[in-house]
């Protein structure tokens, strides 16, 4: 943790009403096992190679179970199994496939409880996030793409489109459960057959996933999950036999991709990072920007692609305005992801508590002044205070670089002009946010901002309905809505 | 509470005093107030509502919600009896258990007001009063003053009064402000002191959260005590977003001005959970310093038993029942 | 007294931001019929030219993006009436460099102006066809509408039926229409109907930089485009299937570097006949797809 002084927050004096613990069962969560294979053609399985990895507890440090590092071998036959499947699956009647969908939508919220607290053990976000925001999503993104499988006809790409054959998908570990939707919901609504693999640091959502399609019914080599590593992750996306790549990563990984895939006829989506400006105008609903800016970049601890990590706040306000963001981000509860009261929960990963830290101690290096409010730290796990940088300019690697952490960079414009410029300047373009109560600068800026997603007077609000994805180095493709349907057809 | 009374109606500090000069540099203030976003605010307020209060944070939370009820009967069928059963309710809440807090006070028309104060004496019980020809508040300004006085004459330690909506909605602020400063005008007493005023905004029929804002300040600046959501007459009354609303304007109106002024929902707030989301409202909003009886109401009437039956089960361990509570 | 007098030959320049420099390194290429007949000199554009170039594109987006769509559509059909008046001369290059036919050439000319035509009714529809409106699960109003990606590098068609005129008004004007600026890297050995385009389009209303033209060897211009890091798109319609410089697989590996958006070259490019219906493939794949939601409430 950084050793940086702190400053003296002016947030409300607090003591007389704390909560006391409000804390979800870890029970809840289902039986972990103590170690996992992979789930190919419909059975679990063991890997052909012995190598293991850990998924830890990032709140506590402690091993959650062993899982396989998915081999070559592994891959090859989870692509096999979805090849096998292909013929059936998408010669199926699309209302069957809806059925299946349908399923599999409300046995996640039947058991949503358990996929909420599995999802915070394993990733260390808040259970108030994955019970409130990640596992309704997640339903609603099966329920959503359900209803299109025997619509495909009328969805603007022509009259019976094709699916394309096997889906290769990987995953991070940011919304574990919440992109295993995202790529898998679209893909067997269409017809596709898939084999995803989850991020090394979160398997365990996705292996329960696979629970949940046995349950379904779902026939076998449908979905297929192999666990492990970027090796794994390089055996599926580079296999002759997989059709389609779907990829929600950083941007270094994507261009990997990208290349690797040049010369195929694979179809290729990428969602990748982004270094999003939430630019504040003095006209601002303020008490409601300061919401959107906490949740733009304090949400899931900041590991959001789409986070508001840069604050472009028009000169004439930016004292009352950090006046005020201060304040809130004093009554931020870091902690205990289980607690039901927790704002912010333990960073994901070891390393990326390294690459947070090393960026922060580059913005403060730099010359950027840093915040942050008092808080008590558990002792074990890893955490980062909820951080502010005012004085950041441009050029500051915290203003280019993707922290993807509990970091927001604060910069100041003078003009409409030259927020859009600022905003704009930078090789990313995931999403951006407005506020302004002015409704004509909104669509003026909303049509200037070179984003795949702009939020005005809100942020980081997400629907099965709305396509997400970027512009420029933030990737390609959209997922969700009806655009997301056209990554997954031969069109 | 003497804070308040310190400070002269309509002449808030901060750089505000000239506001009310006239009607165009009310207006022109009142509408440079930062715009709400109704979504967000409400978003908010559903967000604070999903703190799970649990164990000792719960006997807080209860004890010092029974505390700071405003508890109420504004009823056309009000009786002498009635009252004085509630003010008997309002000592003693809990008959079985005496370590049960005392209610804030009881909110009574001005004609129950000497009856209330009798059965009231020896404790600091406040005994609060409508007033302004409430709940419509459709009456000459002289008839206003007159109930306000006629309410402080028998003894109101608080008068609730009402601001003319129809004034506020045709954009007549400045006729609002100094209705508000002749009632608390009309507040004072021959000894020089002054009942405390709460400025009602019936904000079911102000419509937007911009207006409640304004309505907030207008309050603040002409020199209420206290704002107050609503009569509990009309269609819509203390909702979560509006007292979030406006537990930021006291916020930033104390930030600006120094100076302090309390917030009391009032209507529809029935249930325990209820309360525990405006307590953490208020405590995530303003902490401490409002976490008071003196800074923060709850204008209610069965919100009371149902505080009753949850602190019974946290004693007992066991549910309780409607019949294990005293019905007033 | 001669029954005719010496013709006038023409001078083929580059068409870059509006105007028509020479390549500036000063060099040219011969360019000869399908028989190996000498034609022209055109101009041996150079890496610096196509930079040039991808500046003037870059100048030129925020313009041309910025219109109307429904102006757009109207310089779009300008292009057409310009390119109606000079059918002949276009014919007879197109037969000259396809090897074909006065016939056929014409035929494929006539084509190409009904291409124009065609896109030139796209520009306002495209928002309505790639659009929609989003019922989120919640009070929020929310709208996706597609906008242009900027630059896009085109490596235009070198084969197939059709390829040196209309399979080159066929990359060109989805990518316009739809509100992007174009490199055109021309096809090395018939480059003489886009030079001639040049002169069209710069008399047609087209705003300078909206399409720039640039002759040459494709191992020079298409790789600089396919690395510059202020291209967002790539069009690889003549990029060859082989190995080495130039080809499509390196150029959608320089691409990756800055996750260009690339259409791929088909698989057969010799048998590819461009007289086919063109759907809307290329219309949308240089779109990107923006989402904006607000709050609805009072």
């Amino acid at each position: 943790m950084a050793k940086n002084k702190q400053t003296e927050a002016p947030t409300p004096k607090a003591g007389l009403f704390s909560y006391a613990p409000a804390p979800e069962s870890p029970a809840a969560a289902g039986e972990i096992a103590t170690s996992y294979g992979h789930f190919i053609g419909g059975e679990f399985v063991d890997s052909s190679g012995s190598e293991a990895l850990k998924t830890v507890n990032p709140a506590t440090e402690q091993v959650l179970a062993e899982f396989a590092q998915g081999t070559d071998e592994d891959v090859e036959r989870a692509v096999a199994a979805a090849r096998k499947a292909f013929t059936d699956w998408s010669a199926l009647p699309g209302s069957e496939r809806a059925k299946y969908l349908f399923r599999i939508a409300r046995i996640i919220q039947e058991r949503s409880r358990e996929l909420a607290v599995l999802e915070s053990i394993d990733n260390g976000k808040p259970i108030r996030e994955t019970r409130d925001v990640d596992l309704p999503l997640v339903a609603a993104h099966f329920f959503y793409y359900a209803g299109w499988a025997d619509k495909l006809d009328f969805a603007g790409y022509g009259a019976n489109p094709r699916p394309l054959g096997v889906a290769g998908q990987v995953i991070p570990w940011n919304f574990p459960l919440l992109m295993l939707a995202w790529k898998i919901a679209p893909a067997l609504a269409t017809g596709n057959t898939v084999v995803l693999k989850p991020a090394e640091t979160t398997p365990l959502t996705a292996l329960r996933f696979a629970e949940i399609c046995r349950q379904a019914g779902l026939p076998k080599g449908v979905v297929n999950i192999v666990t492990g590593d970027g090796r794994t992750g390089a055996a599926l996306t580079s296999h002759p036999d997989v059709n389609k790549v779907a990829f929600t990563g950083s941007t270094p990984v994507g261009r990997a991709i990208a290349k690797q895939l040049a010369g195929s006829r694979k179809k290729l989506s990428l969602e990748l990072g982004g270094k999003a400006a939430n630019i504040v105008f003095d006209d601002a609903p303020i008490d409601q920007a300061v919401e959107g800016i906490v949740n733009g970049i304090f949400f899931n601890q900041g590991h959001v692609c789409c986070a508001g990590s840069r604050l472009l706040v028009q000169e004439s306000i930016q004292d009352e305005l950090l006046d005020a963001l201060k304040r809130r981000m004093g009554t931020l509860r870091v902690g205990d992801p289980l607690d039901k009261n927790t704002d912010i929960g333990a960073i994901n990963s070891a390393a990326q508590l390294a690459r947070i830290t090393e960026l922060s101690a580059a913005g403060e290096a730099e010359g950027a002044e840093r915040w942050a409010p008092e808080c008590e730290l558990p002792g074990a796990g890893y955490w980062f205070r909820p951080t502010l940088f005012t004085g950041v300019s441009q050029a500051h690697r915290i203003a280019r670089e993707e922290i993807f952490g509990p970091v927001l960079s604060v910069l100041t414009f003078r003009t409409p002009t030259e927020a859009v410029e600022k905003a704009n300047n930078t090789p990313y373009g995931l999403s951006a946010g407005i506020w302004t109560e002015k409704g004509s600068r909104i669509l003026w800026m909303a049509n200037q901002l070179k984003a795949g997603v702009v939020w005005a007077n809100t942020f980081n609000k997400f629907d099965p309905t709305s396509p997400f994805g970027g512009y420029k180095e933030s990737g390609y493709g959209r997922e969700g809505g009806r655009h997301g349907l056209e990554a997954y057809l031969d069109v | 509470m003497s804070t308040v009374a310190a400070k002269a109606p309509g002449a808030a500090g901060g750089g505000l005093e000239d506001v009310a000069a006239s009607e165009a540099s009310l207006r022109r203030f009142l509408h440079g107030l930062p715009g709400v976003d109704a979504v967000g605010l409400e978003a908010r307020a559903a967000t604070l509502g999903t703190r799970s209060i649990k164990t000792t944070a719960k006997a807080y939370a209860i004890d010092l919600a029974i505390s700071m009820i405003d508890l109420t009967t504004l009823e056309g069928a009000d009786t002498h009896g009635k009252v004085r059963g509630l003010c008997t309710k309002g000592r003693n809440p809990d008959p079985t258990d005496p370590t049960a807090p005392r209610v804030a006070a009881i909110c009574v028309y001005p004609d129950m007001v000497a009856t209330a104060k009798a059965a009231l004496a020896g404790t600091d019980i406040q005994v609060a009063s409508v007033a302004t020809a409430f709940p419509a508040g459709r009456v000459a300004l002289p008839v206003k003053l007159a109930d306000t006085a006629d309410a402080v004459a028998a003894g109101a330690d608080e008068i609730d009064m009402v601001i003319d909506r129809g004034a506020f909605l045709s954009g007549r602020y400045l006729d609002v402000f100094n209705e508000i400063v002749a009632v608390k005008q009309a507040c004072k007493r021959a000894d020089g002191t002054s009942a405390h005023l709460k400025v009602i905004f019936e904000t079911g029929e102000l419509q937007t959260y911009d207006n409640v804002r304004r309505a907030s300040w207008l309050g603040m600046l002409a020199g209420a005590d206290f704002i107050k959501t609503s009569t509990g007459k009309v269609a819509v009354n203390a909702t979560p977003p509006v007292t979030l609303l406006m537990l930021e304007a006291v916020r930033d109106f104390k930030q600006q001005t120094g100076v302090q002024i309390g917030v009391k929902p009032a209507g529809g707030i029935k249930t325990t959970k209820d309360a525990m989301k405006y307590l953490v409202m208020v405590n995530e909003t303003l902490g401490d310093d409002w976490l008071s009886p003196h800074w923060f109401r709850f204008g209610a009437s069965s919100l009371l038993n149902d505080l009753l039956m949850q602190r019974q089960k946290l004693t007992t361990g066991r549910y309780s029942g409607p019949d294990y509570v005293t019905v007033d | 007294m001669s029954e005719t007098t010496l013709s006038v030959f023409k001078t083929y320049k580059l068409y870059v931001g509006g105007k028509f420099p020479r390549s500036e390194s000063g060099r040219v290429y011969e360019v000869s019929d399908s028989k190996g007949q000498w034609l022209a000199n055109a101009p041996l554009g150079t890496r610096k030219d196509t930079r040039d170039a991808v500046l003037a594109a870059r100048a030129a987006v925020k313009g041309w993006a910025g219109t109307t769509a429904y102006n757009r559509g109207q310089v779009l059909y300008r292009i057409a009436e310009m390119l109606q008046g000079r059918r002949e001369q276009f014919a007879a290059e197109v037969a000259l460099a396809e090897g074909i036919g006065s016939k056929k050439a014409a035929a494929l000319v006539d084509a190409a102006i009904d291409r124009w035509v065609w896109y030139a009714g796209w520009t306002d529809k495209v928002a309505q066809i790639a659009g929609s409106s989003n019922p989120v699960a919640g009070p929020f109003f929310n709208l996706s509408t597609p906008e242009p990606s900027g630059v896009i590098g085109v490596v235009a068609p070198q084969s197939g039926t059709g390829f040196s005129f209309l399979g080159l008004v066929s990359v060109i004007a989805p990518a316009i229409a739809a509100g992007n600026t174009v490199v055109v890297a021309a096809a090395a050995d018939a480059p003489l109907p886009a030079l001639s385009l040049g002169e069209v389009l710069a008399t047609s209303d087209l705003p300078g930089g909206v399409v720039n033209l640039i002759s040459g060897k494709t191992a020079d211009i298409a790789p600089t485009l396919a690395s510059h890091q202020d291209v967002n798109g790539l069009d690889l319609a003549g990029a060859i299937a082989a190995e080495g410089p130039g080809a499509a697989v390196e150029l959608e590996v320089l691409a990756a570097d800055t996750l260009k958006r690339v259409i791929r070259p088909a698989a057969d490019q010799a048998s590819l006949d461009w007289t086919n219906a063109p759907g809307t493939e290329r219309l949308l794949s240089f779109l990107e797809t923006k989402t904006v939601w607000h709050p609805m409430g009072i």
